[in-house]
């Protein structure tokens, strides 16, 4: 039951990763790499202030502008220096490689001793339960600190995709949009489309930067190599969630990415658990998109095949 | 209200496939008034449109309109005062946004961009008028994606968005050619009746010479990257598309002669 609630909370903490994903690649079709380095940034600068003694919302809010920063830099480097956004990405991933190592100073800072999000919900569940450290649930004995982590990180994470739904129906939430969707129409309507993928890409590694600050308390330790392969991971989890949701209205896909991504957790852990080697969990994440890449096309050609047979 | 005058515009400047598109065009347009511009395969009409919406920068030239020179002004700052229907039908509308959606957007061309709520009541209330005066039935399906409507719808809803804010010119480039003849003539008919009712001031391209004799005020023909005719007022009306072929078929010969002409010279002085 504990390892089920503990991939339930990463997969909602990594559903933030899901999300900005969804907003680069899905809403501006800019794949952005970006977020291997920004997951890490927001894990190192709200693991960095914490250990100084900083209120563990504002070091994790402080994690989510320190992304944005990132996703702003790889912005202007796509449309104001005109580098192929690919390239943009990859060159402020590299260079936050070392920016990570210099805010933390080490490549780990473990986080076992300080207040973190983590330890606050978990005297708040304490609290709550008057004491008991834990309760009985259909038939399962659940830790009262495991549930309440698990139920903090999902008020969060339903909170940001609430707020992400209905910053995408503002005025400058649907410029954002149509930005992706049609650069000719949005210019022609008065915007100034660079700026907008500039931000819109901020907002992306500003919720992966939140996901890395939130993984770094709920894991306890701040790492510099935690981001390798994240943005297939969050590409995974986003394709698993338009599966599963099949349509693309906007509430519904933000939904679908929240519930890839857990349902994807949940995967990655039972094929642990079956004896999977965590050695080959990249490679067998990256062949999973690669599949979930080329079957919608390899479906269509055989339609073709027997409509015209 | 529009000036354009001496614009310069060579595509790949220096290379084997220089292309001078504009070749120092003057255009004056008075407020309201309506001009057709025809040509052959480019002569430079639609690049003529482009450089008046900003879509590059022009080599020569200035552009003014409404007093203000807007000749290094950005494509999106010049929107402000500019409406734009393309040829294509999937160039005006974001066809993942709503149709409600595409409408704020146009609701809000030229002004900034914050957290305001997108849709609210009055404009929503406005927009089901706007579009059922289209008389296509998209009035109750404001909530679908545009990207589920025919060339047709979109190219009337593309027109409503580019007029929905009074544009001080309006840019119409070849917009009904890649429709189906029943939708062009609607796509027309809204054309001119958004043309009446706000007396418009408009700068349009067209390919058909049906077209090109029975609308606007004025008609300029370009080639080469020049205009070569003019007709307004008196004559303008007296226009039938058979005058056009007419003055086609001067350009193909002319065209003809200069080439004879140059194969004589290089054959005696070569």
């Amino acid at each position: 039951m504990s390892l089920l609630i503990g991939t339930f909370t990463i997969g909602c903490i990594l559903s933030l990763l899901a999300l900005g994903v969804f907003i680069s690649f899905r809403i501006f079709a800019f794949p952005d790499i970006t977020a291997d380095g920004s997951i890490t940034l927001g894990a190192s600068v709200a693991a960095t202030l914490l250990v100084r003694g900083v209120s563990p919302p504002l070091a994790s809010l402080a994690g989510f502008f320190a992304g944005m920063l990132a996703g702003a830099c790889t912005g202007t480097l796509h449309t104001r220096f005109k580098i192929n956004s690919l390239l943009s990405g990859i060159l402020v991933m590299t260079a936050l490689y070392s920016i990570n190592l210099h805010i933390m100073g080490k490549s780990n800072v473990p986080l076992l001793s300080v207040t973190t999000l983590a330890t606050q919900s978990e005297s708040i569940g304490l609290k709550i339960m008057r004491g008991a450290t834990s309760f009985n649930l259909a038939g399962w004995e659940v830790s009262v600190r495991d549930a309440s982590v698990m139920a903090a990180v999902a008020l969060a994470v339903a909170l940001t995709g609430v707020l992400l739904y209905l910053f995408l129906r503002t005025n400058l939430g649907m410029a954002m949009r149509a930005t992706g969707d049609n650069v000719q129409m949005i210019r022609a309507l008065g915007v100034n489309d660079a700026n907008m993928i500039v931000f819109g890409v901020a907002i992306s590694n500003g919720l992966v930067a939140l996901s890395g600050a939130l993984l770094a308390q709920y894991q306890g330790f701040a790492d510099v190599g935690m981001g390798i392969g994240m943005v297939v991971w969050g590409l995974a989890s986003v394709i698993i969630g338009e599966a599963l949701v099949g349509t693309n209205q906007l509430g519904m896909t933000i939904i679908g990415a929240v519930m890839g991504s857990v349902l994807f957790r949940l995967l990655v852990a039972v094929a642990l658990r079956w004896g999977l080697s965590p050695n080959d969990l990249k490679l067998i994440t990256a062949a999973f998109v690669f599949c979930a890449l080329i079957v919608p096309q390899f479906l269509r050609k055989k339609r073709l095949r027997s409509a015209h047979a | 209200m529009l000036e354009v005058q001496s614009v310069s515009k060579t595509f790949n400047a220096g290379t084997p496939n220089e292309v001078r598109s504009l070749r120092g065009v003057n255009l004056e347009l008075a407020e309201g008034s309506w001009v057709i511009i025809i040509g052959t395969n480019g002569s430079g009409k639609s690049t003529l449109l482009n450089a008046v919406a900003g879509t590059f920068p022009v080599d020569d030239g200035k552009i003014r309109l409404a007093r203000r020179d807007m000749t290094r002004w950005p494509e999106h700052q010049r929107a402000a005062l500019i409406g734009r229907v393309f040829q294509n039908p999937f160039s005006g509308t974001s066809p993942s946004l709503t149709i409600r959606e595409n409408l704020s957007l146009a609701s809000r061309r030229g002004c900034g961009r914050g957290l305001g709520w997108g849709l609210k009541a009055s404009l929503v209330a406005r927009m089901r008028d706007e579009v059922s005066r289209l008389n296509m039935g998209l009035e109750d399906r404001l909530e679908n994606a545009i990207g589920s409507l025919s060339g047709g719808q979109r190219q009337a809803l593309t027109l409503v968005m580019a007029t929905w804010l009074r544009p001080d010119l309006l840019l119409l480039d070849e917009h009904t050619a890649a429709l189906d003849p029943k939708s062009a003539d609607l796509v027309i008919a809204l054309t001119e009746q958004v043309i009446a009712r706000d007396k418009l001031t408009s700068l349009m391209v067209t390919h058909s010479m049906h077209q090109a004799a029975n609308l606007g005020d004025r008609l300029i023909m370009m080639h080469r990257g020049q205009i070569i005719h003019d007709f307004q007022g008196a004559a303008k009306r007296r226009l039938r598309p058979d005058d056009l072929l007419a003055r086609f078929e001067e350009v193909r010969r002319a065209e003809q002669l200069d080439e004879s002409a140059a194969q004589m010279l290089a054959e005696q002085y070569v």
